[in-house]
């Protein structure tokens, strides 16, 4: 049933009984194209690019817990595409491309707010850095621009731009195409349209080992719901990416640290685009039910156990304080911790193996929800392909021999 | 903010006293020469980053700025045991003996 | 005598001496008495609309008595820069001049224009923005999400920064208790007596919890108000007991560490300037016993959320420890005996009770004979299907589905009872497994994760005398008691409550603030969303204030039931902190304003502000940037610096340069591991510039390092990069070197560092120096010596990051003002000019002196900063070298810093302009490059700027281009070496 107001308004009218499943859960069938591990955005989105855009829908996406309920789930919903390196503004900003029209191109909702990303500056190194990001942006074709402190305050009138504080706003960079997405449906979007072009969303059903022949090549997984025999597999599961790739006997550059984000209570609109301070450590949107949400650091530690400490949120807390005194008396509703997936230079990993019929898409870092309908495109083509798309063709692993690294935190001392 | 355990102060401190420092017994080849550059990054970047079980590096920074090794389960984040620097690697029998004998 | 005339205040309040309290809400007036929540108060008063819900807007009053509220949300305020939005009308304690307002309703709480969302609620259940708004697809942005974003909200936003204050600590224990009711109570007694630290906590400003709310029961013989007193007497007088109230354990995290949020302020009427409002205090406990109680779970029934509708124990409560009726006519609607409790407490009141409806079809006699000793009718076995009212009930229909007849009674409030739910919030937290048992149809304890126990009624131990005694084992103890008390008894959960009215007709309330309804829930089963999480999210249930304290266990039982699953199979959602909604304040506790983070100051950092100083902060140090003179901005100031320091003398506080003490038999054999240069040849009382790369082969760090002795040298590092080399120091000194013998000494904050810049600057020193020879000969560039400098002890360095004449004057920290001060009086005969960071750039950048982390960032390699000179060929083996031969970094193409010189002199470019072979290609541009420094040069009448360029050191003398906006700039690549290239200024004499 496509959904629309005119369906919304006849079902309304039948006590809203005849809304059809929007992603069966389906049981597995013994053999599949292609087999996704992990129903995330990234998963589910390159399970739809594959059937919509190379007609391969004989395809699983096979998730341990259920769908959508990892980093896609936990994440601050920042899409943004003014990164420095031409490899980071090209995949990001491919994107950006596509978060513009994924509602109608999915028919559903997923309410991309183009509210812009206001980078704050606080001293002189943020300006130097954030003025080659935004000269770079520039020549590259992306919409990013250098705020004075009277700019920024104009276009955020909350900011305290006074001079005298130990992090003065010494202007900023914004990306006004920039902005949030509702991160629950766009991995319900992409599951509901790639079920009806015929995916598999398999859910509760953890993958256990990676078959392969005995030439090397991958045969399929074993799961909790026995063997599922697959001519490729893709592996698209953020945080336990390297608990998959150890079962194919790969040992990968990844650490999984937890990350935690936070929401504050409803209220009254008040703050209308994202806020980023570096510096600072803070960053923060209001979400359009009225909660400020706001991205914490990572604990030092590598772990799975999805919470964090206590001295994390306080330190969060305290520079959002610094940023917005007028928030101080805000409460703190919900906290939660996630799982990343860092690799060395804070980059993804999107590419083939060492393994044939083996593909990977990780290591995304706090990155992964901006790029989801971009690096879900690009993990389509190279599954589809064997081989990766130009524009994802440099986030391979060999850069980690060739030292060809994408650091855009060394470059800039961003991180996030 | 968990407690660690440092091994040469011997006592249980708060996390906020001590640094992460990586995956521990990740030997550096002095004749990284005859090391390929595959094998030479594999030094650099790759990790185990294990579910479970985790040999890792802590730095006492604010304490008594050693180094030493810990086991600690990154499922659950309790440390099964912390060992000094130089200690030789755990074995699985050890570590389960450490973790009975809490 | 308090002369309170609330109608609703019943006999023992409000006229026995308790103070009257004046407050308003709304702008209305009203008075309440000491010790009233403010919904206790306006109940008195007879009002029971407070609030309206979030998406439908429709009229709400409180459903609970406690911290579970979702519907009672009020703004307090307490004037500029101290409005708390989102407030629980039942736990705001009122005061003498207290203000309160309604919130999420216009033009005000009774005709709430919000409200047409109401009628149109068909159209908008759970989940409708993902199924519309998509077309004409410019509409979102300009119109869907404008109209979306204006309903946002709750409370009002916050306008003015916060004006009060808060405090955090740390606090240690061997016990913490959390939750002051009859379990509590009874735990923190036994532990007592071990003699070690207890710390019982509690959210309320009294501690009591349920025992507030049966002021008829017993306790070993006494009454309940009077062995609540004689415990907590007990408990005062111990000195390893700390008793708090208006304490909420907020979250419970690794190694039993506790967030205890306490309140301070809030309930006093004046605040005292200075004094925190709240203090979180930070629990490291030995063990903890969770005695948090159980919340009663409201029944899921067409019209369940009406203003008069609330949970029986909210009923109880407010009779019976507030002294207020909440109405005159009070029914009952339950499937649990707990429930009876209640309304025969109001029916003791006098307060007529004029029917109970109860689902179960066998009811205990004894509760029978109760009623009927009351002369109350039970209606078994049957149903309310519709309540009646607008702002407040004013009557039910019961259903009975056996004859499926129907009738209507009047009341004025509705009391619920679906059983109960224990509080497993702080257990969860913790990582500690649950269970569920199917005897009270709730999740209880399972295994746990801490050192950790539940006891009372969050383990499933309902009832006084179980509470007690679960108290009391939790502690370690094995006492009895004698307990007099109703009997809490047992309870049948319904799904689904009978009715004739189909359930999509139905508004049956899970989630009171988020207006999420069975039916919601029921088509997100249908939609496909199984787990408890996926509908949780699809309906928004758990979501609002409360965080699902009333909803949660409602929203698994009817999602299960709807997928024919148990509940255990539908999956539990996670309990996340903090317990109830805590003030970022809180959490930022003291470090706001000046004591936001470590603001590091040199000890010349008073003179420089004495002396006009504009700063810049630099890692955590605050800097000297430049000294204006009356009338000039920076690029005149650094003009006038740059040009004093050039024709006489320059004088530059250094004292932030990191500092590294490298000691030992081992120390030159260290030195030729951490950097790429050889230091085994470096003479005593010779310095050398040393590079230090990660192991990935890019430079980390770098800075002149002096030969003190055989086994001694003075480190210098970056300002920012000080504790990062350290720790890298450290790092494979114990980790790889541990064979070497070497000692660091960090001693960044030991020395002051006066760097004097300028062809007079040894003219200045001279009169003051001892010990040292400073002739040419003696003492030539790249050199240091030990002796003393205006009678204090010196390591002198005779360097220069200018170009110029230099000494760096290092002397122990806390004489270093006075040193600065001496030489720059001795030094105006020679014009001495003070100059900051600014021009301290403009020097080193007219030489082509780089800065790493500018001119490098964390990808450029000695060879790309032309810097191969600095790097050992002979040495086998130094952190980053086996990096260096990475394929790519040996390619050809990398970005090689050069110099540039506008074609137009006056030109200066901007730093992080990007740079372009052909300025005429169309977007995206191939760059080739960036401006990484780049200054005015008073010295050299023009600009000056350093880049990295692909291929740079190839096209010396080439043209680049650098497009910016609405323009494009022509320059030359040149050697970066502006200034004197061959250095003669350094000679001096």
């Amino acid at each position: 049933m496509k959904f629309s107001a005119s369906s919304l308004f006849a079902n309304a009218l039948s006590g809203h009984k005849k809304w059809p499943e929007q992603f069966p859960n389906k049981e597995p069938k013994k053999r599949y194209d292609i087999v996704i591990v992990g129903a995330g955005g990234h998963g589910l989105g390159a399970a739809y690019y594959l059937a919509k855009k190379y007609g391969i829908s004989n395809i699983a996406v096979i998730e341990k817990c259920w769908l959508g309920g990892g980093n896609t789930a936990r994440n601050t919903t920042i899409i943004r595409s003014n990164y420095l390196f031409d490899e980071s503004t090209a995949i990001y900003d491919h994107a950006v491309d596509l978060w513009d029209g994924l509602s109608q191109e999915l028919n559903y909702n997923t309410m991309f707010s183009k509210r812009g990303v206001l980078m704050l500056a606080h001293n002189v190194h943020d300006v130097q850095s954030f003025q080659r990001h935004v000269h770079a942006n520039r020549l590259n074709g992306v919409d990013n621009k250098w705020l004075s402190p009277q700019e920024c305050k104009k276009f955020l009138p909350i900011l305290d731009i006074s001079q005298n504080r130990h992090y003065p706003v010494m202007g900023g960079a914004l990306q006004m195409r920039a902005g949030t997405a509702r991160h629950d449906s766009v991995a319900w979007g992409y599951a509901r349209a790639a079920s009806q072009l015929g995916v598999d969303i398999i859910q509760n059903c953890a993958v256990t080992g990676i078959r392969r022949s005995k030439d090397g090549a991958v045969k399929g997984v074993e799961t909790e719901k026995g063997f599922i025999a697959a001519g490729k597999i893709g592996v698209s599961a953020a945080g336990h990416s390297s608990t998959v790739m150890d079962m194919a006997g790969l040992r990968f550059p990844l650490e999984s640290y937890p990350l935690q984000a936070l929401v504050s209570e409803p209220v009254k609109p008040v703050l209308n685009c994202v806020v980023m301070s570096n510096a600072v450590h803070a960053y923060i949107s209001q979400s359009d039910k009225g909660e400020l949400v706001i991205g914490a650091g990572t604990d030092q530690y590598t772990s799975y156990s999805q919470r964090g400490a206590l001295h994390i949120l306080e330190h969060t807390l305290m520079s959002i304080c610094e940023i917005f005194p007028i928030f101080k008396r805000m409460r703190m509703l919900r906290s939660w911790g996630g799982i990343v997936d860092v690799t060395p230079d804070r980059s993804p990993i999107l590419g083939k193996t060492p393994i044939e019929g083996l593909y990977v898409n990780c290591g995304w870092g706090t990155g992964g929800f901006k790029a989801t309908p971009g690096a879900a495109d690009l993990f389509a083509y190279t599954i589809a392909h064997d081989e990766p798309h130009k524009i994802n063709a440099p986030y391979n692993l060999d850069r980690f021999v060739t030292g060809r690294l994408i650091d855009e935190a060394a470059a800039a001392a961003v991180a996030h | 903010m968990f407690e660690v355990h440092c091994p040469y102060c011997n006592e249980k401190r708060p996390e906020i006293e001590f640094a992460y420092a990586g995956e521990a017994h990740i030997v550096r080849e002095t004749k990284a020469d005859e090391l390929t550059d595959q094998e030479w990054a594999e030094f650099l970047f790759y990790r185990d980053n294990k579910r479970g079980d985790h040999h890792e590096r802590w730095w006492h920074q604010h304490g008594c700025n050693m180094f030493f090794n810990a086991v600690r389960n990154t499922l659950t984040d309790k440390f099964v045991m912390t060992y000094k620097m130089g200690v030789k690697r755990p074995t699985k029998t050890q570590i389960k003996a450490a973790k009975n004998g809490k | 005598m308090a002369n309170n005339k609330a109608p609703y205040r019943t006999a023992g309040r409000g006229n026995d001496g308790s103070k009257t309290i004046n407050f308003t809400f709304d702008g209305k007036a009203y008075q309440g008495v000491q010790g009233d929540t403010l919904a206790s108060a306006l109940l008195a008063n007879g009002v029971h609309l407070m609030g309206r819900s979030f998406k439908y807007h429709r009229p709400r009053g409180v459903l609970g008595a406690g911290s579970e509220e979702p519907n009672a949300l009020v703004t307090l305020d307490r004037g500029k820069g101290r409005v708390t939005p989102n407030i629980r009308a039942t736990v705001l304690e009122i005061f003498e001049g207290l203000v309160t307002r309604s919130q999420n309703a216009w033009p005000n709480l009774k005709t709430d224009i919000g409200a047409f969302n109401n009628i149109f609620s068909a159209f908008f259940p759970a989940g409708f923005y993902n199924k519309t708004f998509m077309w004409p697809k410019s509409f979102w942005d300009k119109v869907y999400e404008p109209i979306i974003r204006n309903m946002a909200g709750l409370g009002p936003a916050p306008s003015e920064p916060d004006a009060d204050v808060y405090a955090s600590v740390y606090g240690h224990c061997e016990t913490l208790i959390v939750g002051a009711g009859p379990a509590g109570i009874a735990a923190a007694l036994t532990a007592a007596k071990s003699g070690g630290r207890i710390i019982l906590v509690d959210e309320n400003p009294v501690l009591g919890g349920s025992l507030l709310s049966v002021p008829n029961d017993k306790i070993d013989g006494l009454e309940i108000s009077k062995w609540l007193a004689n415990s907590i007497r007990t408990l005062q007088k111990m000195r390893n007991v700390k008793l708090m109230t208006r304490t909420t354990a907020i979250g419970y995290y690794h190694d039993n560490f506790i967030g205890l949020a306490e309140r301070i302020t809030d309930h006093i009427p004046n605040i005292t300037p200075g004094v925190s409002r709240e203090k979180l205090h930070r629990i490291r406990a030995g063990k903890v016993i969770l005695a948090q109680g159980a919340i009663e779970r409201p029944l899921v029934f067409n019209g369940n959320d009406r203003p008069g509708v609330m949970l029986a124990s909210a009923a109880q409560t407010f009779q019976s420890r507030y002294g207020v009726a909440v109405g005159n006519a009070a029914i009952l609607f339950t499937s649990h005996d707990s429930g009876y409790a209640a309304v025969f407490d109001l029916a003791d009141a006098n307060i007529r009770i004029p029917i109970v409806v109860d689902v179960r079809d066998e009811i205990p006699k004894d509760i029978r004979a109760q009623a009927k000793q009351r002369g109350i009718e039970i209606a078994s076995g049957a149903s309310i299907s519709k309540t009646h009212g607008s702002t407040r009930i004013n009557g039910v229909e019961i259903y009975s589905p056996s004859t499926g007849a129907k009738r209507k009674v009047n009341c004025d409030a509705l009391l619920m009872c679906g059983g109960w739910t224990p509080s497993l919030h702080l257990w969860s937290h913790s990582k500690s497994t649950i269970k569920w048992d199917d005897e009270i149809a709730a999740y209880v304890p399972d295994m746990p994760n801490e050192n950790a126990v539940c006891a009372g009624a969050c383990n499933g131990d309902f009832g006084l005398l179980a509470a007690l005694k679960g108290g009391n084992k939790a502690a370690g103890g094995r006492k009895t008691y004698k307990v007099t008390a109703r009997n809490f008894g047992a309870g049948t959960t319904f799904v689904s409550l009978p009715s004739y009215i189909d359930t999509s007709k139905q508004k049956a309330f899970v989630d009171f603030q988020n207006d999420a309804t069975q039916k919601d829930i029921n088509l997100a089963v249908r939609e496909g969303f199984a787990s408890i999480e996926h509908v949780k999210r699809y309906t928004t249930i758990g979501m609002a204030t409360d965080q699902g304290k009333t909803s949660n266990l409602n929203a698994m039982q009817i999602a299960s039931n709807a997928v024919n699953k148990t509940v255990e199979q539908v999956g539990l959602t996670t309990f996340r902190p903090p317990y109830t909604p805590t003030t970022y304040g809180t959490f930022a506790g003291y470090r706001t304003g000046d004591l936001f983070e470590v603001e590091r100051k040199t000890p010349m950092d008073g003179w420089a502000q004495e002396h006009g100083a504009v700063y810049e902060p630099v890692g955590i140090w605050r800097r000297a940037r430049y000294f204006p003179k009356p009338g000039e901005d920076m690029d005149a100031a650094v003009a006038r610096e740059c040009k004093a320091t050039r024709d006489s003398l320059g004088i530059f506080d250094a004292s932030t340069l990191g500092k590294i003490e490298v000691v030992g038999p081992d120390a030159a054999k260290f030195m030729n591991l951490m950097y790429t240069n050889p230091w085994a040849q470096l003479g005593e009382g010779r310095c050398r510039y040393g590079l230090m790369l990660r192991e990935d082969g890019y430079i980390y760090d770098d800075g002149v390092v002096g030969r003190l002795a055989e086994d001694r040298f003075h480190v210098t590092t970056t300002t920012g990069g000080a504790p990062r080399v350290f720790r890298h120091m450290e790092d494979y000194l114990q980790t790889e070197f541990p064979h070497l013998d070497v000692w660091l000494t960090s001693t960044t904050e030991q020395w002051a560092v006066i760097a004097l810049n300028g062809p007079s600057a040894r003219k200045l020193i001279e009169p003051f120096v001892e010990n040292i020879d400073l002739s040419p000969e003696k003492f030539p560039h790249m050199a240091v010596r030990e002796g003393t400098i205006c009678g204090v002890e010196t390591r002198l360095f005779r360097v220069s990051f200018s170009g110029e004449l230099g000494f760096e004057i290092n002397v122990p920290a806390h004489y270093g003002r006075a040193v600065w001060e001496t030489l720059f009086e001795a030094g105006k005969k020679y014009a001495i000019t003070p100059y900051g960071t600014e021009t301290m750039h403009v020097l080193r950048a007219e030489k082509g002196f780089i800065i790493v982390g500018q001119d490098t960032d964390g990808t450029v390699t000695p060879g790309d900063a032309g810097m191969e000179w600095a790097v050992s060929k002979k040495k086998k083996d130094f952190v980053g070298r086996r990096s260096l031969k990475r394929p790519d970094l040996v390619a050809s193409g990398r970005k090689q810093l050069v110099g540039l010189l506008t074609e137009n002199p006056k030109t200066v470019l901007e730093e992080g302009a990007q740079i372009v072979a052909d300025p005429n290609q169309s977007i995206p541009m191939d760059m080739i490059g960036h401006v990484t420094s780049s200054y005015w040069s008073e010295s050299l009448g023009h600009s000056i700027a350093m880049a990295l360029v692909m291929y740079g050191f190839d096209k010396e003398g080439e043209d680049i281009y650098i497009p910016i906006e609405g323009n494009t700039h022509k320059a030359k690549i040149v050697s970066p070496m502006f200034y004197d290239p061959k250095g003669e200024r350094l000679n001096v004499v």
